[in-house]
């Protein structure tokens, strides 16, 4: 049997055998943990992303060990390949650190940290990058530059102010849907995604998008507004869908019995999972048509790293615990002090917000009174 | 056995005197000490005729603030609710329509809002996470009642009164600590 060549790499002083050809980024992934660079625009399993961003910048300390001349600049570890004997600096670099705190300054230039209002907040990659890497505070005295929200489609909406551009929606519109049909336009400050997006809406593949953005630019209509992410409770689920190439499982975020959204299956760095060696896409249908947790087989509860505010207050069970009180008081129930729906109007019975198709207004709220004190 | 503390005193059991089992001086001894607190300064107010000044930390009943424009500067982000560690807030969003500008000062806005004051235990937590300036900790008792659900408190009766329709009230409810805060950016 012939014997695999690896190549030996060092990052961050713990060596690793991988395979040539394996970019840096991905080589440090398999080590795993702090020694991963961040990535806001590479995605593994969107052929030809990366580069764009600037976040998984490294440093090169020796090239090979043919050549162990250090690169001089700083290297995107997405788009650079491994040498054997390559030594790698990532969170040992001062260099790296600072550079990636002037990334983080730039992205969030013209961000308009919204993110009370913005759905993505509490799974945003932004917000976490900013967090571990980013500033306080910003220099920036000018304008931001902002676009008006679109609606693209009925499902997606546009935040075009809060994206970084990073490409990804459009390698999915690329390689997920039939015809090449939109891409970004205007260069520069002015650069924004075209609104050709809205015809790749047809495809079936097109929600996807939304979880490949790494920001709340491209946000589920179906979601928009109806709860914070760190209230749902995410489900692993499945169903058998008629599309033969949707995936099929996906994530359930419920509150109670409703289904408040549906996504694909995420892996520990925030992408689509894979099985069989096939990226887990899902299809519209499975994404915005199956609300009800009856059109779903319920694995589990889905493992949430327990640094996320979505792990906060929510319990590990799968199923209710049984009420005692009725058994050991032969057949009588508990007398309940205060009915909290007969004075609450938050979560009330008859409103299931996951049924509506679009964000709530006014107008439904008004159909259903605040029971009065 | 060894005492604890240096503080231990040993009762004394020997018999009284005569002058103690006559009891009366014992008695005025007393008398004395009682009616010596009818001189000493009233420690008591006549509450509610009077109040005593809160501490500048003092933390309330919670209220939902408005901008100058009285518009409500909530916008459902959930951060107080994830910060209660009672779990006493809830919320629903909506999404501001066309002509509602004038009620809400962004595009999301609780279209409900309820505090179960009977969990709440006042930490303020709530407040330190608001992001938006719109909860704060007034300087005022959460009124005690007779029923549970009178403390389910919503969005209507959390808000501040309207700047604009209703001044006075706006100002009574900013408080004391308003006021303050008026006289330090005057000097």
């Amino acid at each position: 049997m012939e014997e695999i060549k690896t190549i030996k790499v060092t990052i961050d002083n713990i060596s690793i055998d991988v395979a040539p050809g394996t970019t840096i980024l991905n080589a440090a992934r398999l080590i795993g943990g702090e020694v991963a660079p961040p990535a806001m625009c590479y995605y593994s399993s969107l052929e030809g992303s990366g580069g764009k961003c600037r976040t998984c910048l490294v440093e090169v300390a020796a090239g090979s060990t043919a050549d162990p001349r250090p690169m001089p600049k700083l290297v995107a570890s997405c788009r650079t390949n491994v040498m054997d004997g390559m030594v790698v600096k990532n969170i040992t670099s001062d260099r790296v650190l600072d550079a990636r705190k002037g990334v983080v300054e730039f992205l969030l230039i013209n961000h308009p940290l919204d993110c009370p209002i913005c759905d993505q907040a509490g799974e945003c990659d932004l917000q976490d990058l900013s967090y571990d890497h980013g500033t306080e505070g910003t220099r920036y005295a000018f304008a931001r530059r902002t676009f008006v929200k679109e609606d693209i489609g009925p499902y997606i909406q546009l935040h075009m102010t809060r994206c970084i551009l990073c490409y990804r929606c459009v390698y999915v519109a690329n390689q997920l849907t039939n015809e090449r049909m939109h891409g970004i336009v205007d260069r520069g400050d002015h650069a924004a995604i075209s609104t050709y997006i809205s015809r790749a809406i047809d495809n079936d593949f097109s929600g996807n998008m939304i979880d490949v953005c790494p920001v709340g630019a491209l946000t589920d209509r179906t979601f928009r507004f109806k709860n914070r992410v760190w209230f749902t409770k995410p489900m692993d689920a499945h169903r058998d869908c008629e599309n033969p190439e949707c995936c099929g499982k996906v994530t359930l975020w419920l509150r109670g019995e409703e289904v408040f959204r549906v996504t694909t299956r995420n892996d520990q760095w925030g992408e689509v999972q894979r099985f069989d060696g096939k990226a887990g896409w899902i299809c519209n249908t499975c994404r915005f048509d199956k609300k009800e947790t009856k059109d779903w087989v319920i694995e589990g509860l889905t493992t949430i790293s327990r640094h996320s505010v979505i792990g906060a207050n929510k319990y590990k069970i799968l199923e209710m615990p049984k009420e005692t009180i009725a058994n050991v008081m032969h057949g009588r129930d508990p007398r309940l002090i205060m009915d909290i729906h007969s004075v609450s109007g938050v979560n009330e019975p008859g409103m299931d917000l996951s049924d509506i198709n679009r964000p709530a207004t006014s107008t439904d709220f008004e159909q259903h009174p605040q029971p009065k004190n | 056995m060894q005492a604890l503390t240096n503080r231990v005193k040993t009762v004394s059991r020997k018999p009284m005197n005569f002058l103690e089992r006559l009891y009366i001086p014992a008695i005025i001894q007393g008398m004395i000490i009682t009616f010596s607190h009818i001189f000493k300064k009233n420690p008591t107010i006549s509450y509610p005729e009077q109040t005593r000044p809160f501490s500048p930390v003092f933390r309330g009943l919670q209220i939902l603030n408005r901008d100058e424009e009285g518009r409500e500067n909530c916008t459902a982000c959930g951060l107080c609710a994830v910060a209660c560690p009672a779990e006493a807030i809830t919320m629903e969003a909506a999404e501001r329509q066309p002509g509602e500008e004038h009620l809400y000062r962004e595009e999301k806005y609780a279209a409900r809002y309820e505090i179960n004051m009977l969990r709440c235990i006042f930490c303020g937590l709530c407040e330190e996470a608001c992001p938006k300036d719109a909860i704060y900790l007034s300087e005022t008792f959460t009124p005690a009642d007779y029923q549970r659900k009178k403390f389910i408190y919503n969005k209507q009766e959390l808000l501040i009164p309207h700047p604009k329709e209703d001044p006075e009230a706006y100002k009574k409810a900013l408080g004391n600590r308003a006021k303050q805060q008026d006289s330090d950016t005057k000097n």
